[in-house]
C-alpha cells in the first residue's frame, strides 16, 4: 500500500539552526504512528511541514502523494490537525466554534451543523454546548480541538501534544477517543513525551533527538531490541556497585539507583540479594521509558 | 526581493469565511459596537460645530459645521479601518493564535489576510452608515449626494486597513503598533484639511500632506459628497487611493505571509 506521508532526506533549518536533520519515515495508512521525542528534538517541525504551514529547506515529502508545498489546499482539505497551542476561537461558543471552522473547509451549513452535534457527543461536550470556550477545562478545550480537527472527516489526523497538561481521567479519555477512531480506520500521526502515551497508541513509532531519527519500529520491538526484557534495580551504594564489578554484571547509574539489564532478572535480583546484601532490589520488565533515557541520554533538556 | 514583496497573492473566495467570522463576532458584540458611531457625530459636531464654529462663522461660503462633518465621516473611516487592523488584527494573531488555527484548514494565509482587509473596510462602511443619520439629523449634509459616502467608506476603509496591516506585519510588539497610532494618526487628523482648509498650510506642507498623508484624498472626496461640490480633482484623489490601497494591499499581504510562515 502507497504510504500515507513520506519523508525522504527531509531537512528544516532556521537560519543557521537544522530544527531537523535529514530525516526519513513513511506512515501507512490506517496506522497509529508517533513521533516520540525530548523538548526541541524537531517533532513539531516535522509536524508543520505535513500540514503545509510551514515550508521544508530540502528533502523530498509526500502527503497522500502530493507536495506541501505546491498542493497545500487540497492536502489540507484531507487532513484534521490537534496543534500543540490551545487555538480555539474566544469569541465563541463550544458549539460555533465547530461551526465557524467547518465554514473554512467550505462546508455547507446544514452537515456542518449536524456533525457539530454528533462531534460534541463523541467528546462528551454536549452539556457544554453552548458555553464560551474561556469557561472550559483544560481537559474539556483539548477535547474540543480534537472535535474541531474532525469537522472535515479527515482521512489523517495530525496531533501534537494531544494530551499536554492534562489530568490522568482527560488523558485517558483522549486516548479512548483516538483508539476508536483508528478503529474506524483513520490514520493518525502523533508527537508525544509522554513514554505511556506511545506505547500505548502507536503501532509504530520513532524517536527524534537534536533533530535525527535516532530509532524506528513497534513499542515492543523498540524494548526488545534496545533494552531487554527486564530490568533490575538497587540502591546506588559502594558496596552494591562493588559487588557488581566483582561479578562482571554491566550496570547504569539512573539517580540514587544502579540499574541493570538483563534477560534474567530473577538471577540478577537473587545475586544481589544474596551476595551483594542489597538493601532494595526491584525487579520490573523492561519499558519504552527505559529505550527512551537510553538513546536521548539522562541530560535534563531545556 | 522588493518584486516578491508587492506579488500578487493567489486569493480564492476563502478569504470571506474570514470575514464572516468578524462579521459574527461583531454582530455578536453589537451593543458596544453600535455605540460609538452614534455618539461620536454628536460630540464632535456640539464640541466643534456649535463651539468652535460659533466663532469661526464660515469659510468660504460654508457654514463651518458643514465643512468639519465629511471630516468627522472620514476620520472615522480612518480610525475603524486602522484599529480593527492595527491592535484587533494583532490581537488575532498573536493572543488569540486565530490565524494560526485557520491555515490548517483550505485556507491560505493570504486569504486571511485578505479576510482581515475587507473586514478592516467593512467595519468603515457600517460606521459610516450609522453616522450618516446623525448627521442627517443635524442638517450638516446634502442628500442625496451624501449616500454615496456609503460605498466610498468602503474604499477608504481599504486604504486605512491596508496601511495598518504593513503596520501589524512589521510591529514586534503590540506596544509599538502606539507609534504609527501616534506618529501617523494623530497628525493626518490635525493636517488633512479637517477641521481647517488644507490651503492655510504653507505651500510645502501642502504637498507633504497630498503626499504622504492619505487622509488629506479621504477627506477631499468626503467634503465634494456631502456639499454636493464634485470637481475634477476628485479624479486625482481617487487615483490616489486606488494606487495606494492596490500596492498596499499587496505589500502587507506579503509582509504578513512572511512574518507568519517560516
Amino acid at each position: 500500500m502507497e504510504p500515507v506521508i513520506e519523508a525522504v532526506n527531509l531537512v528544516k533549518q532556521f537560519g543557521l539552526f537544522t530544527a531537523v536533520d535529514t530525516v526519513n519515515f513513511a506512515v501507512r495508512p490506517g496506522e497509529v504512528f508517533g513521533f516520540l521525542g525530548p523538548n526541541g528534538a524537531g517533532k513539531t517541525t516535522t509536524m508543520k511541514m505535513i500540514q503545509c504551514a510551514s515550508p521544508r529547506t530540502s528533502g523530498s515529502l509526500s502527503v497522500f502523494g502530493m507536495d506541501p508545498g505546491t498542493h497545500s489546499r487540497e492536502i489540507k482539505e484531507m487532513i484534521g490537525v490537534v496543534p500543540q497551542e490551545t487555538n480555539l476561537d474566544t469569541e465563541f461558543s463550544t458549539y460555533e466554534n465547530l461551526i465557524v471552522y467547518s465554514r473554512y473547509f467550505g462546508i455547507p451549513k446544514e452537515i456542518a451543523e449536524e456533525r457539530a452535534e454528533k462531534l460534541l457527543d463523541f467528546v462528551q461536550l454536549t452539556e457544554k454546548r453552548d458555553i464560551n470556550i474561556e469557561k472550559l477545562s483544560g481537559g474539556m478545550k483539548r477535547r474540543l480541538i480534537l472535535a474541531r480537527a474532525l469537522v472535515n472527516q479527515p482521512k489523517l489526523l495530525i496531533l501534537d501534544e494531544p494530551t499536554i497538561g492534562l489530568d490522568p481521567q482527560a488523558r485517558h479519555l483522549i486516548w479512548e477517543k483516538l483508539k476508536l477512531l483508528r478503529s474506524q480506520g483513520n490514520t493518525i500521526v502523533l508527537t508525544t513525551h509522554y513514554l505511556e502515551e506511545a506505547e500505548r497508541l502507536c503501532d509504530r513509532l520513532v524517536i527524534m533527538n537534536n533533530g535525527t531519527i535516532l530509532v524506528e519500529g513497534s513499542p515492543a520491538e523498540l524494548v526488545r531490541d534496545h533494552v531487554g526484557s527486564g530490568i533490575v534495580e538497587a540502591e546506588h551504594s559502594p558496596e552494591v556497585v562493588a559487588c557488581l564489578l566483582d561479578l562482571e554484571i554491566p550496570y547504569e547509574l539512573a539517580g540514587d539507583m544502579v540499574q541493570v539489564v538483563t534477560d534474567n532478572p530473577r538471577m540478577v535480583a537473587q545475586e544481589l540479594l544474596s551476595k551483594c546484601d542489597a538493601k532494595r532490589v526491584l525487579t520490573r520488565a523492561a519499558t519504552l521509558e527505559d529505550v527512551f533515557l537510553k538513546l536521548t541520554g539522562r541530560v535534563l533538556r531545556e | 526581493m522588493i518584486r516578491d514583496l508587492f506579488a500578487v497573492p493567489w486569493l480564492t473566495g476563502n478569504a470571506w469565511t474570514v470575514w464572516q467570522r468578524n462579521l459574527d463576532v461583531f454582530l455578536k458584540t453589537w451593543r458596544v459596537n453600535l455605540v460609538p458611531p452614534f455618539i461620536e457625530p454628536f460630540l464632535y459636531l456640539i464640541a466643534l460645530g456649535f463651539g468652535l464654529g460659533g466663532f469661526v462663522g464660515y469659510i468660504g461660503d460654508v457654514p463651518y459645521i458643514d465643512f468639519i462633518a465629511p471630516a468627522i465621516v472620514a476620520v472615522s473611516i480612518m480610525n475603524s479601518a486602522f484599529f480593527e487592523c492595527t491592535y484587533g488584527s494583532y490581537v488575532r494573531m498573536y493572543y488569540g493564535k486565530t490565524f494560526d488555527a485557520i491555515i490548517a484548514t483550505p485556507v491560505s494565509i493570504e486569504e486571511v489576510i485578505a479576510g482581515e482587509l475587507l473586514w478592516g473596510a467593512t467595519r468603515s462602511m457600517v460606521y459610516t452608515g450609522l453616522m450618516l443619520p446623525v448627521l442627517i439629523l443635524f442638517g450638516v449634509v446634502d442628500l442625496p449626494s451624501s449616500l454615496l459616502l456609503i460605498p466610498f467608506a468602503f474604499l477608504g476603509g481599504l486604504l486605512f486597513a491596508c496601511i495598518a496591516m504593513c503596520f501589524t506585519a512589521i510591529t514586534p510588539s503590540i506596544d509599538a503598533l502606539n507609534y504609527p497610532s501616534f506618529l501617523f494618526i494623530t497628525p493626518m487628523l490635525l493636517f488633512s484639511g479637517t477641521f481647517f482648509p488644507i490651503t492655510v498650510l504653507p505651500p510645502a506642507v501642502q504637498v507633504i500632506a497630498y503626499t504622504v498623508l492619505p487622509l488629506t484624498h479621504v477627506v477631499s472626496i468626503c467634503r465634494g459628497i456631502t456639499l454636493t461640490m464634485f470637481s475634477p480633482f476628485m479624479l486625482v484623489n481617487l487615483a490616489w487611493i486606488a494606487i495606494v490601497t492596490t500596492a498596499l494591499f499587496f505589500l502587507s499581504v506579503n509582509l504578513m505571509k512572511r512574518r507568519l510562515v517560516v
